[in-house]
C-alpha cells in the first residue's frame, strides 16, 4: 500500500449492557518476514507488526504480540463484555518505528 | 405401462449420455438443455471464506477499496482528480467493472479497465504508468469493482471485438507449456474436480481484483492468468500483449450475465 496506513475496524452497535460482542480490527501491513530474498538474492529486512493493543478509556482490554509467521494485513477479533460506554483506542507497533492509532466509539445502552 | 416406463428410462439415459457428450466439448457454461451451469469459485469456498468475502468489515480487499475511494478524490499536481471529471460518486462509471474490456478506437485494440485507469492517470493526471498490478491502479480497480457489485457482466455487441474474442477462445483451447495443458482442459472439462487439494474453478473473472490468501495481497486478473500459465510451465504473456487482451475479452464473453462479486477473496 503506497499511501497512508489503512485499517478496517468493526465495533457493533447498538450494544446492551452485559452483552458480549466481537470487536474486529484489520490493518494493511506487508508483514515482511525477514527471511525472504528479493529479486537480486538479497535478504529483505524484516518489517512486521510486533504488538497490537486495544484499550477502553485507558483500560487494556486486549493485547497480542505478533511474530513473523503472521500473514500480511493481520486481522484481530476479540470478545468484549459491554459494561460501560467509552472510547476504544487501537494501537499497532512494529519494526522501523511503525506506529498507528485508531479510535472508535463504544456505545453501551 | 411397465415397458413404456422402461423405454422412457432408456430414452432418458440416452439423453443424459448425449448431454454428457455435448457438455464435454462445450464450455462449462452451456449444457444440452440450455441450463446455465456456470458457477463462481465463490460457491466452492468454505463457509468461513465466503463469510470473509461478504463481510465488508472483514474482507481484506476493503483496505484497497478504501484507498481507491481516497485516490478517486485526490488532486494531482495540477489540481485535477478522477472525481473532477467522472464525479465524486462516479455514477457514470459505476458499471465499469461489468463493462470492460471495450474496444479502444485510438489503439484499435481492446482496452481493459486497469488499462483505462492507467491511461487516464498518465494522460490527465500526469502520473507515471503502473500496469494492472500497480498499487494505485489496483486500489482504483477495487473501488470500482465494489461499486459494480451485483451488476451482470456485459458483453458489448461490438463486431470489432469479435476477432479478439475468437483469438482468446482459441488460446483458451490451445495446449501450451511443458505440461502441454490448455486452459479449457481444467476450467471447462474438469471444473469441480480436484487439483491437489483444491477444487478447480470454472475460471470466471467476476471478482477481480481478488484478495488471494496465497498472495497475501490483492491481485489483478492478469496476475491470476499469469499464475496458471507459469503453472503449466509456459512463458507468461506480458500484461499488454495481444494474447492477454484476447484472453480477457474471451473470459468476459464467457462470463456474460454473471454477477460482479466486487472484491473477492480466494484461498
Amino acid at each position: 500500500m503506497a499511501t497512508a496506513v489503512r485499517t478496517l475496524i468493526h465495533v457493533p452497535r447498538p450494544v446492551r449492557q452485559g452483552d458480549i460482542v466481537e470487536i474486529r480490527a484489520t490493518i494493511a501491513h506487508v508483514m515482511e518476514t525477514g527471511h525472504r530474498p528479493d529479486a537480486e538474492g538479497r535478504r529483505v529486512p524484516r518489517d512486521i507488526v510486533t504488538r497490537f493493543e486495544c484499550q477502553l478509556d485507558g483500560t487494556l482490554v486486549f493485547a497480542a504480540d505478533v511474530y513473523p509467521a503472521v500473514a500480511a494485513n493481520p486481522y484481530f477479533a476479540f470478545d468484549l463484555r459491554a459494561e460501560r460506554s467509552g472510547t476504544l483506542v487501537f494501537t499497532w507497533e512494529g519494526d522501523r518505528g511503525f506506529q498507528h492509532r485508531e479510535t472508535a466509539a463504544f456505545a453501551v445502552t | 405401462m411397465r415397458r413404456g416406463g422402461r423405454a422412457a428410462a432408456a430414452a432418458l439415459a440416452l439423453l443424459g449420455a448425449l448431454a454428457a457428450c455435448v457438455a464435454g466439448s462445450a464450455p462449462a457454461s452451456h449444457t444440452a438443455n440450455g441450463a446455465d451451469t456456470r458457477r463462481s469459485g465463490f460457491e466452492d469456498m468454505s463457509r468461513a471464506l465466503q463469510a470473509l468475502q461478504r463481510d465488508e468489515t472483514q474482507n481484506p480487499g476493503m483496505l484497497w477499496v478504501q484507498e481507491g475511494e481516497a485516490l478517486w478524490a485526490r488532486r494531482a499536481g495540477d489540481g485535477r482528480s478522477c472525481a473532477g471529471c467522472h464525479g465524486a460518486e462516479a455514477a457514470r462509471v459505476a458499471n465499469a467493472s461489468a463493462r470492460y474490456p471495450v474496444f479502444d478506437v485510438e489503439t484499435r485494440r481492446p482496452l481493459t479497465l486497469a488499462g483505462r485507469i492507467d491511461r487516464c492517470r498518465q494522460r490527465h493526471l500526469g502520473l507515471p504508468g503502473q500496469g494492472p498490478d500497480g498499487d494505485e491502479v489496483l486500489a482504483l480497480s477495487a473501488w470500482l469493482a465494489q461499486r459494480a457489485r451485483g451488476l451482470p457482466i456485459e458483453a458489448a455487441d461490438d463486431a470489432r471485438l469479435e476477432p479478439w474474442r475468437a483469438r482468446g477462445e482459441s488460446l483458451w483451447r490451445r495446449r501450451m507449456g511443458q505440461l502441454d495443458l490448455a486452459c479449457g482442459l481444467c476450467h471447462d472439462e474438469r471444473a469441480g474436480e480436484k487439483l491437489g487439494g483444491a477444487v478447480i474453478p470454472q475460471g470466471h473473472p467476476a471478482g477481480y481484483p481478488t484478495y488471494r490468501l496465497e498472495w497475501q495481497t490483492l491481485g489483478s486478473l492478469q496476475r491470476r492468468i499469469r499464475g496458471c500459465i507459469v503453472g503449466v510451465r509456459a512463458e507468461p504473456f506480458a500484461p499488454d500483449a495481444d494474447e492477454s487482451l484476447a484472453l480477457e475479452v474471451w473470459l468476459q464473453r464467457r462470463a456474460a450475465g454473471m454477477r460482479i462479486e466486487g472484491v473477492a477473496v480466494r484461498p
